[in-house]
């Protein structure tokens, strides 16, 4: 198959290729027809070369057929389907977890494409991203038959007698329709550049302009620069680009490497500055997205700022608005974690209500500096519903995406009906204290997530005085309990399906964890057996604290009786000691392995999620591969009228498998964060809890031998 | 091996230990090895080999023999039990496939220690009756004991039938109604009557300590298996984890490891000082309540021969005969009251060292294993804090 002519007559119109070795690819060049002539095309792809050499046009022709199987391209060349305004949040993560340090920027790229609807952008970003870097004049060239590939194919049919004399820029204004006349008029007159590759760019740009509501997308633009430029270090060729070619990128491009190549977006973006908005944010979205790439440390931060626009839309503008300042903070956090400014602590559980109506109140008091808060210090009631609310809450915008969101301590029928009861017993001040220690630690681990305290609805929980009830609670342990069922039923079913992915990482690190949970879980239950122990040792003390001193008080050696009710004594403290260390084991040790339990039950969860969204994935490839044999038969058959159907079909489900597959790889890169950052929260949870633990054992250790070395003299003394 | 000292004199003339032990199925063959210098025996040195049965033979030979009324006879070692550490060990077997092997040969190591444990204390309960026979003035020249101790034989000794074990129910049923009806009768001696009063209570409140103890030793062993439990999950944890938690986990296994087996130790003691003291105290009230049982016996005898002859003089007939049965009934009872009053001043004596000897040994050895534990506590935790 000859991948100048495909590309050709991709550019032409909608002819089938069905030779093409490649199926996404392929497909999607074969698409357009052959009814338009080819020549146009061609020559518009010549043009750009001719700066340059033409011979490397036909290289660059020939690259995106030949890499079309590759991933990457497929997914390039999906984007501009993608609807949300997550993608941005998607690109970055999958970046980093395929292979590219220039994939940043071909995301950076293609996103904005993305939003505008546009494909030629995104195409023209990845193009050079994927392909070799010794390639000078690829980068330019390729774009350009991507862009040609992919704008005209649905809606664009006759595009092809614009194109001789204004080159890209005229494909562009046809496809789009009317939005694109406008503003690429102004940029034109305006821009003036001479480049072919710079007006699509600007084409790409303008065209939400129409849509979307002027911004004052200028200083959006410069805020995002000024992170690039912080973060510059971080990565490298980007920056340096950024500095040298301010305008005449494509020019310059032409002869230089990828790097360039990623520049020229930089540029793009700042040149459209005088455009507009909607893909300014995005832009911007996409520039402090494509720092943390190199960094996966930096990654995470970024990824955290970010966060909260992807799951929900609407608020995206103002949360890339506001980007800057969370990243600061994030930074900040990043380096002195140890000294968080954020201290939140529970106290003061309180019955509320008699009776089975009964419930417990808890204080919750928070500490910050953090200028995200309204003051420095603030209070506000919360009862455990409102815990698993919050729970909920963020489970369900967090854990679609990979996140590993701690779960809050279980709902206890039994520990709660004794309080409601208002057996003021041991047990059941027990369990409060239990209850409340748990609670505080969930918090504090939400928070401690820099990504799920940016979410407005910890911060809701935290402030707001007046907190809605939460809903449904009476049901949540009990829907828990059954999502915990559908989890397992869930992953097994995923189980059984091989992912024939690569990343052995993943594998590895879901059969580690598979491990330690049921390590944790036996070790959970024999802590709670020693707790046991513990206290019937206690208590069987206590008891023979009492015998003794009965026979010491009937022994009618006066010595010997004196030093059996010391020994009374002893016993009597040592039933002390054996009661405070089983609360130590349970307190220190126990709480702990079942805080881990819990959490490991999230991170398979954030595991499972990952197999999901792989899934999901994969049966979007299958429907797209269905919807295009029936194309296929449809064009033989000779039905013309139901062929556009077809088309649309495959348009539609070719988007899909793009997201979906972007979706993947943002989930697997979330997954990835997660999990590292999981367990280094853990070793040092572990670490600390566990010294505590040891000291308890240590302090008791100091008072036995105090009793013993007080009895001795005592035991000497009969006679 | 004495793991309850009697304080008894030892006496180079006579001196009786257990050399070994044998555990053969549901037997223990124990090798008494005797050293005198009395002319008695036809050796200086010797030993036998002699089972359960036969001790409990030579204890009922003491118990029935009417010479010995006035003696607190030393209590019968109790009935080797291997059952519930058998029971373990089969149980063990059974569950060899559900768990690691590591679990395994640590467990069965826990299991075989119990085992010897129990069989160590099987031996020094019975090593201590002979001991105590031994020192006794006027047993450790019964007859039967010296067949016991030099006869190279099977004694022929049988287990009770089940007639046999009836009838020692009945025997005993009887025993203990007129028990109540005899420690009704107030004491003419101040003494005695104020050592029935004594012992009535000690014996019960010594058996109290003694189950209390039991149980309180019962959890300690709990704990300790569960800390040994939880230091093999923390070393699996340690091996399977790729972190660097890994060697935390497995450093602090070790610990647990270690502090175990303290544990361990420090209920093993508790068990040897503390409740193997108290249940032989328990056995040890338990005889000296039959002498005084049998004194008071001889006491209800004399005052009814006592009433039966004034019963006779008065109806003047049959008075020598009653005179005759009353003045054995006396001498009966005074031989019993001399004996009875010296013994149970020497059961004070001994009771008093015993107790001494074992409490300041326990507050010795619970000593030495708290600080054992605190010493790996803190050198864990060093190692631990310097590595955080």
């Amino acid at each position: 198959m000859d991948p100048s002519l495909s590309a050709s007559d991709i550019a032409s119109s909608t002819k089938p290729l069905s030779e093409a070795s490649s199926p996404p690819v392929m497909d999607l060049l074969s698409e357009p027809a052959s009814e338009a002539s080819s020549a146009p095309m061609v020559d518009l792809l010549m043009e750009p070369a001719s700066e340059g050499s033409s011979a490397p046009m036909v290289d660059i022709l020939s690259e995106p057929a030949s890499e079309a199987s590759s991933a990457p391209m497929v997914d390039l060349l999906m984007e501009p389907a993608r609807e949300g305004s997550s993608a941005p949040m998607v690109d970055l993560l999958m970046e980093p977890a395929s292979e590219a340090s220039s994939a940043p920027m071909m995301n950076l790229l293609m996103e904005p494409a993305s939003e505008a609807s546009s494909a030629p952008m995104m195409n023209l970003l990845m193009e050079p991203a994927s392909d070799d870097l010794k390639e000078p004049p690829k980068p330019d060239i390729d774009p350009l038959a991507d862009i040609l590939n992919d704008t005209p194919l649905s809606e664009v049919k006759t595009p092809v007698a614009a194109m001789p004399q204004e080159t890209p820029s005229d494909l562009f204004d046809d496809e789009p329709s009317e939005l694109f006349a406008e503003p690429r008029q102004s940029n034109t007159a305006k821009q003036q550049q001479t480049s072919i590759f710079d007006e699509p760019d600007e084409d790409l740009f303008s065209e939400p302009l129409g849509e979307a509501s002027k911004n004052p997308q200028n200083d959006f633009f410069k805020e995002a620069l000024a992170p690039v430029a912080k973060a510059s270090n971080v990565c490298g060729p980007l920056s340096d680009n950024y500095n040298e070619h301010p305008t005449d990128i494509f020019t310059e491009e032409a002869m230089t490497t990828l790097p360039s190549a990623v520049s020229t977006v930089s540029v793009n973006s700042k040149t459209n500055g005088v455009h507009s908005d909607e893909e300014e944010p995005d832009i911007f979205a996409e520039a402090t997205v494509e720092l943390s790439l190199d960094s996966p440390r930096n990654d995470r931060k970024k990824k955290g700022a970010a966060k909260p626009s992807a799951p929900a839309p609407a608020p995206s503008v103002s949360a890339s608005a506001s980007k800057p300042q969370p990243k600061t903070l994030e930074e900040l956090e990043e380096e002195v974690e140890d000294k968080f400014e954020l201290n939140i602590s529970i106290t003061n559980p309180e019955k509320v209500g008699d009776g089975m109506n009964a419930y417990m109140a808890y204080k919750v008091s928070t500490q910050t500096t953090l200028p995200m808060f309204r003051s420095k210090t603030f209070t506000v009631r919360r009862r455990f519903s409102d815990f698993l609310g919050l729970y909920e809450k963020l489970s369900d915008k967090h854990t679609p995406n990979g996140y590993i969101v701690p779960p809050p301590p279980e709902k206890s029928i039994m520990g709660m009906t004794k309080v409601k009861v208002g057996k003021e017993d041991n047990s059941s001040a027990e369990f409060v204290e239990r209850r409340r220690a748990a609670l505080e630690r969930y918090l504090q681990r939400v928070v401690f997530h820099p990504s799920l305290l940016q979410d407005p609805d910890v911060r809701e929980f935290l402030e707001r005085d007046d907190m809605p009830r939460a809903h449904n609670t009476q049901a949540l342990s009990g829907a828990g309990f059954l999502k915990m069922i559908n989890r397992a039923t869930d992953s097994l079913s995923k189980m059984t399906i091989k992912m024939n992915e690569s990343d052995v990482w993943f594998e590895e690190k879901l059969q580690e964890v598979e491990a330690e949970d049921q390590q944790l879980r036996k070790l959970h239950i024999m802590v709670d057996s020693l707790v046991g122990h513990r206290k019937e040792l206690s208590v069987n003390t206590g008891g023979f604290a009492k015998s003794v001193a009965m026979l010491g008080s009937s022994e009618d050696n006066t010595a010997l009786s004196r030093a059996l009710s010391q020994l009374a004594e002893v016993e009597d403290k040592m039933e002390q000691l054996h009661q405070e260390q089983a609360a130590s084991d349970s307190f220190c040790f126990a709480e702990l392995l079942a805080d881990y339990i819990r959490l490991l039950g999230s991170v398979r969860a954030s595991f499972d999620q990952r197999m999901k969204t792989w899934q999901r994935w994969q049966d979007a490839q299958n429907m797209l591969q269905k919807k295009r044999e029936t194309e296929a038969k449809l064009l033989w058959a000779n039905k013309p009228d139901k062929l556009q159907q077809a088309k649309d079909d495959i348009t539609e489900w070719e988007a899909k498998v793009t997201q979906y597959e972007r979706d993947f790889d943002r989930v697997s890169a979330t997954v990835r964060k997660e999990v590292l950052r999981f367990e280094k929260e853990k070793a040092r949870d572990f670490k600390k809890q566990i010294i505590k633990y040891l000291e308890s054992l240590l302090q008791s250790q100091q008072q036995l031998i105090k009793y013993w070395e007080a009895f001795l003299p005592e035991a000497k003394a009969i006679a | 091996v004495s793991s309850v000292n009697v304080d008894l004199q030892t006496d180079a003339t006579l001196q009786v230990d257990i050399s070994d032990a044998l555990s053969e199925r549901d037997k223990v063959k124990f090798t008494v090895h005797t050293k005198s210098t009395l002319p008695n025996f036809k050796q200086n040195e010797f030993s036998v080999v002699r089972q359960h049965e036969e001790f409990i033979w030579l204890h009922d030979s003491f118990v029935e023999n009417e010479e010995y009324a006035g003696y607190i006879i030393p209590p019968a070692p109790p009935r080797p039990d291997f059952d519930a550490s058998r029971e373990k060990l089969q149980k063990l077997g059974e569950g060899e496939g559900s768990m690691t092997k590591e679990e395994f040969t640590k467990m069965k190591q826990e299991l075989e220690a119990e085992y010897l444990a129990i069989f160590k204390k099987t031996v020094a309960m019975h090593e201590v009756f002979l001991c105590r026979v031994a020192a006794h003035p006027v047993l450790r020249k019964d007859l039967n004991f010296h067949v016991f101790l030099e006869y190279n034989q099977d004694l022929s000794v049988r287990g009770k039938n089940k007639r046999e074990k009836m009838e020692d129910f009945f025997k005993n049923v009887v025993k203990s109604a007129d028990g109540v009806l005899v420690a009704g009768v107030k004491d003419v001696d101040d003494f005695f009557e104020h050592e029935k009063t004594f012992l009535l209570e000690y014996h019960n409140r010594v058996k109290d300590a003694s189950a209390k103890s039991d149980r309180m030793i019962r959890s300690h062993k709990s704990a300790a298996d569960d800390i040994n439990r939880i230091a093999s999950t923390l070393y699996t944890l340690g091996t399977q984890d790729s972190t660097d938690v890994c060697k935390f986990f497995l450093k602090v296994s070790e610990l647990f490891e270690k502090t175990r087996k303290i544990e361990a130790r420090v209920a093993a003691d508790e068990d040897l000082k503390l409740a193997d003291l108290l249940k032989y105290y328990l056995r040890e009230s338990q005889a000296a309540k039959d002498l005084l049982y049998r004194r008071g016996r001889a006491l209800v005898d004399y005052e009814n021969a006592n009433k039966a002859l004034d019963r006779a003089r008065a109806k003047n007939k049959d008075v020598l005969q009653a005179e005759t049965s009353q003045q054995v009934c006396c001498q009966k009872f005074e031989k019993i009251s001399e004996s009875a009053k010296q013994e149970l001043i020497d059961f004070k004596t001994r009771r008093v060292a015993a107790f001494r000897k074992n409490l300041v040994e326990l507050a010795e050895l619970e000593l030495k294993h708290a600080k054992g534990n605190l010493q790996l506590l803190q050198s864990c935790l060093g190692v631990l804090k310097g590595d955080t």
